[in-house]
């Protein structure tokens, strides 16, 4: 262990086990934070199966969202039903490409980018891997950061069955859809942030360790 | 810093990294600079003058902007002489019958009762600290609270939806603005310079120096 090949100090190889919510740092063994009453670990070994629960439960909801419809449409006697792509479909066909664009990307890529980064970054932890923590912190951060803006696709079809309620002029009602969506935000968010980002640190210490050693 | 030489370091003396665990001695940065981790660059303390009054100043802001919010009409549409305006309460509570409800009562938690509590909770607690006074009771706990409930506070998500609803209804109605869209408006702006000037290591630094003090001079 020389200077270089080890810079930082963790607080784990010091004996001290650190509260990750009010980042104030304890002996090990240290059960509860005593300032802000937080149960410490110095690492989270049941994180991962947390996030596999949540990210399953996360696509399973994901499949019924994408299935049925989001909004029921009633234009004087005609009712039209729309799913996530079908309404952006539209969307794109009424000359609002930008809007159809944006709904694209918050409805479809970013759940399906989340997914695949949500299983790559927890079986890269117990796997190693060799893309440098660095990029897969990033990742993770941007996962959690970008995770919350799913949901306007629901606030929007909240505003529109809120708004659109003109007799038989025009009418909009949601689908469900809007639910199943919603919790498949949810669980994608509870999923995420049940993630301990300080394993992706650990396991590539050991490695370059290893590395060192060979 | 030498895993043998922070060892020694009274642990009440250093700071953690919350994403990384790398640990430091902790010290105030000077004015305007900020403390970020050399390893994973998460910003660790990133202190403010007057930091404090500004923050209870914005929450104070925002809970009136939130309560404004909620009874002003956001959108107004009209198409063939038939005319509907809508409240935020209205969009939150347009679920209805069935599963549906489930998805009502969320919205309005999401985009009203947390935003409103986060408020309501960082006045509380970082009240008495800007005036010297002791921390109130529960200010810990409640702290925590607050925090837990950032990422669920969807009040500028919620903003951004106006937008796209706009757009999506524009070729069914003629759509106009009310009030409270605008109120909205300002508060995604509000939330922004909030978390800006939010330095929870000082924070938690100063509610448990004052708690200490407190509880120190209590009768055990």
């Amino acid at each position: 262990m020389s200077g270089a090949a080890t810079p930082m100090t963790t607080a784990r190889e010091a004996g001290l086990v650190a509260c990750t919510r009010c980042t104030r740092v304890w002996p090990m063994g240290t059960k509860r934070c005593g300032r802000c009453g937080k149960t410490l670990v110095s690492r989270d070994t049941h994180s991962l199966s947390r996030v596999w629960a949540w990210w399953a439960a996360g696509l399973l909801c994901y499949f019924p969202a994408n299935l049925y419809p989001m909004l029921r449409t009633q234009v004087l006697f005609q009712v039209s039903e729309d799913t996530i792509v079908g309404g952006a479909i539209e969307l794109a066909k009424q000359g609002a490409p930008f809007v159809a664009i944006i709904i694209l990307i918050a409805s479809v890529a970013i759940p399906i980018g989340k997914f695949a980064a949500i299983a790559w970054l927890a079986t890269s932890v117990r796997r190693g891997s060799r893309t440098p923590p660095q990029s897969r912190h990033r990742l993770y951060e941007i996962v959690e950061y970008i995770g919350r803006w799913s949901m306007i696709d629901v606030f929007v079809v909240a505003i529109l069955t809120a708004l659109v309620q003109l007799n038989l002029a025009a009418s909009i009602k949601p689908g469900p859809a809007a639910l199943a969506f919603a919790l498949s935000v949810i669980f994608t968010m509870l999923s995420a942030q049940a993630f301990d980002p300080r394993l992706i640190w650990d396991r590539a210490a050991d490695d370059s360790a290893s590395d060192e050693r060979a | 810093m030498h895993s043998t030489d922070i060892a020694r370091v009274d642990p009440a003396h250093l700071i953690a990294c919350p994403q990384c665990d790398a640990i430091y001695r902790a010290r105030m940065p000077e004015q305007g600079e900020r403390a970020v981790c050399a390893r994973c660059h998460t910003v660790l303390i990133a202190p403010r003058k007057r930091a404090g009054m500004i923050i209870i100043m914005l929450s104070a802001t925002s809970l009136i902007l939130v309560l404004g919010a909620v009874w002003f009409p956001f959108l107004k549409i009209s198409r063939q002489g038939f005319v509907n305006e809508a409240t935020l309460l209205d969009a939150a509570l347009s679920f209805t019958g069935g599963p549906l409800l489930l998805l009502s009562i969320a919205v309005t938690a999401l985009i009203v009762l947390v935003p409103m509590a986060r408020a309501i909770l960082t006045i509380y607690v970082l009240g008495p600290l800007v005036f010297d006074r002791p921390a109130p009771p529960g200010a810990l706990r409640l702290f925590a609270l607050a925090e837990a409930l950032r990422p669920w506070s969807m009040a500028e998500i919620f903003a951004l939806g106006c937008a796209v609803a706009l757009v999506k209804v524009a070729d069914l109605a003629h759509l106009s603005f009310g009030p409270a869209f605008w109120m909205f408006a300002a508060l995604v702006f509000l939330t922004v310079i909030h978390d800006r000037w939010m330095c929870r290591w000082s924070v938690w630094e100063s509610l448990e120096h004052g708690y200490g003090a407190r509880r120190a001079k209590a009768p055990a």
